[in-house]
C-alpha cells in the first residue's frame, strides 16, 4: 500500500483508477484493459516526474517526513555488514531513539550512529518517533569516543524531528548533552560523516551533524525550527507553515549554496520512498565517496580543518 | 463616557502633558508589584530590593559593575554578511534589526570587552535580552569567536554571561550552525588551558542553552532564572501535564546537577573574581585600596607563601570524614 502525501491527490487517483482496471480485469479474463492501464500508467509517471521537478521547501518537508521514507535502521541493514548494536549511555539508560554501533561499510570497520523513528505504531512508540533523551546523545559521545579511540571512521545518520521537549529529559539536562555530542563530533581525531536522510530538526540534528562531511539527500530538510513552529512564532500562526518553510532556506540545495551541505545525493523519481533500495543505495555510495576523500587523514590536521569548516560558515549568502 | 472624554482627550493629553513626564524614572518590579525608582534599582544592579527577583540588565550596566572602576573596552566583532536569507515574515529581518538597535541604542545582542576585575585581566561577553530575544545569530556567533581569540591571545578568562531565547530565526541554518562555532570557540580556550565561566541569566534557552552556555568549566545562575532547551509551554504541550512549580528554574537545575551555583546578582562580581583568580593560580584579590600596577607587581611573591596553606587546609577537612 502506498501512502500519498496531500499534494499528491491527483496521482493517488490515477494509480487508483489503473489499478482497479488491472484488478477487473483479473476477475473478468474477457476484459482486455491493458492499454488503458497502460496509457494511465504513464500519465502517472508524467504528473510524478512534473510534481517531484520543483517541489516547494513544504512539500519537501512533507516528503522529508513521510512515513514510507527508508529509516536508520533499513541503511544499516542494506549497506553494512557484521552490525552489532552497542547500548546504553552507562549512565542512566538506553535510549532506542538513536541506535549505533560496531560495523563494516565493504571492508572498512566504522562507528555508525543514527536517529530511527520507527516504521509502525508499536516502533515508533519504542523509538520515541527518533526525538532522542539526553541518553541518546551521551550514547552517541560514548560511541563516537570508542571510534576515535580505535581509529575507526564515523558514520551518521540523521533523521529527527527535533530532540524531545519531555519533563525527564529537561531534568537530566537535555542541553548539555547535545553539546556534550556537538563537541564531541568537532573533537574527535578520526574522520566523521552526516547525512541527513529525512528530517534534520534543529539541535537534536546538530548534535549528529558537525563533523568532516554532510551530506544530505535530495529532498530532505535541515532546519533551526520546524516550519509550523517558526510560523506560529513569527508569523503568530501555525498555518503560514508554507510561508515560514519558504523563509527557512531549509530545503538540501539551498544549504548547498549556502556551504552548510557538501553533498546533495539524488533521490530516486517521486522520493526515496517510491523506491527505498535505490535511494538507500546511492546513500551508500554517497558515504564510499566521501570518506575515501577522507582516508589517511587523521588527527590534529583532520581536526582543525574540521574546525575550520564551522569557522568558515557564513560567509556565502543566497543571492 | 463620551467622545469627548475617550478620543480628544488623550489626544490633547499627550500633546501637552506626556512630554513633561520624562519615561522610566520608575519601574514596577514584575514579581512584587513595587515600584521601584530608577537610580535606587541601578544602583541595586535591577534587584528588586524588596523581593529580591532579578530584573533585566544590559550587558553595558553588568559591564560598569564588573570591571574594576567600571573601565572597560569594547572589543571589535566582524560583521558578517547582512541578511543572508533575504529573510521575510511579516516584518523584513532588516527592519527588525533597525527597530531592536533603535531600541537598545546596540549594535547586536553581544557586547564583549576586556578590562580587568579584581586586578586580574579578563574578557566578558554578555548577550543582550531585549536586542531581538538576545538571540544567537552570525553576529552572536562571531563576537564568542571573537571573545575567545581575544582571551587566547591574552591569556585570559572569558567570562561569558547568557541570555536568549535561542537561535536568531531570521537566519535559518546559519543560526543553527552558530552551535558548532561558538564549541568551536570554546575549544580554543580549553586546549590553551584558560578558564570559561559562564554565567547564565534569565532566560536562556534553546540553542545557546544547548552550545556555550553548557559547557563552561564553572556554570553559574542567577536566582530564579529560567534555564531550558525546550521551553516550559513546549513540553506541556508535548506531555499534556502541569509542570512543577520552579521546573526548569536555577535552583532546579542546581538540585539536578546541572549548574556548580546559584549567585545573588550583587555577589556575582566578587565571586567571579575569587573562581578566576584561583583557576589562574593568582593570588587571592586585594579587597582594600587597590595599589599601583607597579606596587602590584612587586607584591606576588608574599601572598602566593600565604595561599598554598590555605590551599592545603580543605584537604584535610576533608580528608577527616572519609577516614
Amino acid at each position: 500500500m502506498q501512502n500519498y502525501l496531500e499534494f499528491e491527490k491527483g496521482l493517488a487517483e490515477i494509480e487508483g483508477k489503473s489499478a482497479e482496471l488491472r484488478s477487473l480485469a483479473r476477475e473478468n479474463e474477457e476484459m482486455d484493459v491493458e492499454a488503458e492501464a497502460k496509457a494511465l500508467d504513464r500519465k502517472a509517471e508524467q504528473l510524478l516526474k512534473d510534481l517531484y521537478k520543483n517541489l516547494t521547501p513544504w512539500r519537501k518537508c512533507q516528503v522529508a517526513r513521510h512515513p514510507d521514507r527508508p529509516h536508520c535502521a533499513d541503511y544499516i541493514k542494506q549497506l553494512f555488514t557484521e552490525y552489532t548494536p552497542l547500548a546504553g549511555d552507562r549512565n542512566f539508560a538506553d535510549d532506542p531513539a538513536v541506535m549505533g554501533g560496531l560495523a563494516r561499510l565493504g571492508d572498512r570497520p566504522v562507528v555508525v550512529i543514527g536517529h530511527e523513528k520507527g516504521h509502525d505504531t508499536s516502533s515508533r512508540i519504542e523509538r520515541n518517533f527518533g526525538m532522542a533523551r539526553p541518553e541518546g546523545y551521551r550514547k552517541a559521545v560514548r560511541l563516537m569516543d570508542l571510534a576515535d579511540r580505535f581509529n575507526l571512521p564515523i558514520v551518521a545518520l540523521i533523521d529527527t524531528a527535533g530532540a524531545y521537549p519531555g519533563k525527564g529529559a529537561e531534568e537530566r539536562g537535555q542541553s548539555e548533552a547535545i553539546a556534550r555530542s556537538t563537541e564531541k563530533c568537532l573533537n574527535v581525531t578520526v574522520p566523521m560523516v552526516s547525512v541527513i536522510i529525512g528530517e534534520g530538526g534543529s539541535g537534536g540534528a546538530v548534535a549528529f551533524a558537525c563533523g568532516d562531511r554532510l551530506a544530505m539527500l535530495e529532498h530532505s530538510i535541515y532546519s533551526v525550527i520546524s516550519p509550523e513552529g517558526c510560523a506560529s512564532i513569527l508569523w503568530k500562526d501555525a498555518e503560514k507553515m508554507r510561508d515560514a518553510a519558504e523563509a527557512l532556506r531549509l530545503t538540501a540545495q539551498d544549504l548547498q549554496k549556502l556551504g552548510v551541505t557538501d553533498l546533495v545525493i539524488p533521490e530516486p523519481e517521486g522520493g526515496a520512498q517510491r523506491d527505498r533500495k535505490e535511494a538507500i543505495r546511492r546513500v551508500g555510495k554517497a558515504l564510499e565517496q566521501m570518506l575515501s576523500e577522507l582516508d589517511g587523514k587523521k588527527g590534529e590536521a583532520l581536526r582543525k580543518a574540521r574546525r575550520q569548516k564551522f569557522l568558515d560558515l557564513g560567509s556565502k549568502a543566497l543571492v | 463616557m463620551n467622545w469627548i472624554s475617550n478620543y480628544v482627550r488623550p489626544k490633547i493629553n499627550s500633546l501637552f502633558s506626556r512630554r513633561e513626564i520624562p519615561d522610566n524614572l520608575w519601574t514596577k518590579c514584575p514579581e512584587c508589584g513595587q515600584m521601584l525608582f530608577h537610580r535606587e534599582l541601578s544602583e541595586a544592579l535591577n534587584v528588586c530590593p524588596s523581593c529580591d527577583h532579578h530584573l533585566h540588565i544590559s550587558p553595558r550596566e553588568r559591564f560598569e559593575a564588573l570591571f574594576d572602576g567600571g573601565v572597560f573596552v569594547e572589543i571589535d566583532v566582524p560583521q558578517p554578511i547582512a541578511d543572508p536569507l533575504q529573510f521575510k515574515d511579516q516584518k523584513k529581518y532588516p527592519d527588525r534589526l533597525k527597530e531592536a538597535r533603535r531600541k537598545t541604542n546596540e549594535a547586536e545582542a553581544m557586547l564583549v570587552a576586556e578590562g580587568k576585575i579584581g586586578d586580574l585581566q579578563i574578557v566578558a561577553a554578555g548577550q543582550d535580552f531585549s536586542f531581538m530575544g538576545g538571540s544567537m545569530g552570525m553576529y552572536v556567533g562571531n563576537a564568542i569567536i571573537a571573545a575567545a581569540e581575544r582571551a587566547v591571545k591574552k591569556k585570559c578568562p572569558l567570562i561569558l554571561f547568557s541570555a536568549a531565547g535561542g537561535a536568531r530565526m531570521q537566519e535559518g541554518i546559519l543560526s543553527l550552525m552558530q552551535m558548532p562555532r561558538t564549541t568551536v570557540a570554546v575549544e580554543m580556550l580549553k586546549e590553551a588551558g584558560l578558564p570559561y565561566i559562564v554565567v547564565l541569566t534569565h532566560p536562556t534557552t534553546g540553542g545557546v542553552t544547548a552550545s556555550y552556555a553548557m559547557l563552561g568549566d564553572v556554570q553559574i545562575a542567577e536566582p530564579n532564572a529560567l534555564i531550558c532547551f525546550a521551553g516550559p509551554r513546549v513540553i506541556e504541550q508535548t506531555i499534556r501535564e502541569k509542570l512543577p512549580e520552579g521546573f526548569q528554574r536555577a535552583e532546579y537545575l542546581l538540585d539536578h546537577g546541572m549548574l556548580d551555583r546559584v549567585t545573588h546578582r550583587q555577589e556575582l562580581r566578587r565571586e567571579l573574581i575569587t573562581i578566576a583568580r584561583m583557576l589562574m593560580n593568582q593570588p587571592p584579590a586585594v579587597v582594600a585600596n587597590l595599589p599601583s600596577p607597579e606596587v602590584a607587581a612587586a607584591v606576588p611573591a608574599e601572598p602566593k607563601a600565604e595561599a598554598a596553606p590555605k590551599a592545603a587546609a580543605p584537604k584535610d577537612t576533608d580528608a577527616k570524614p572519609a577516614s
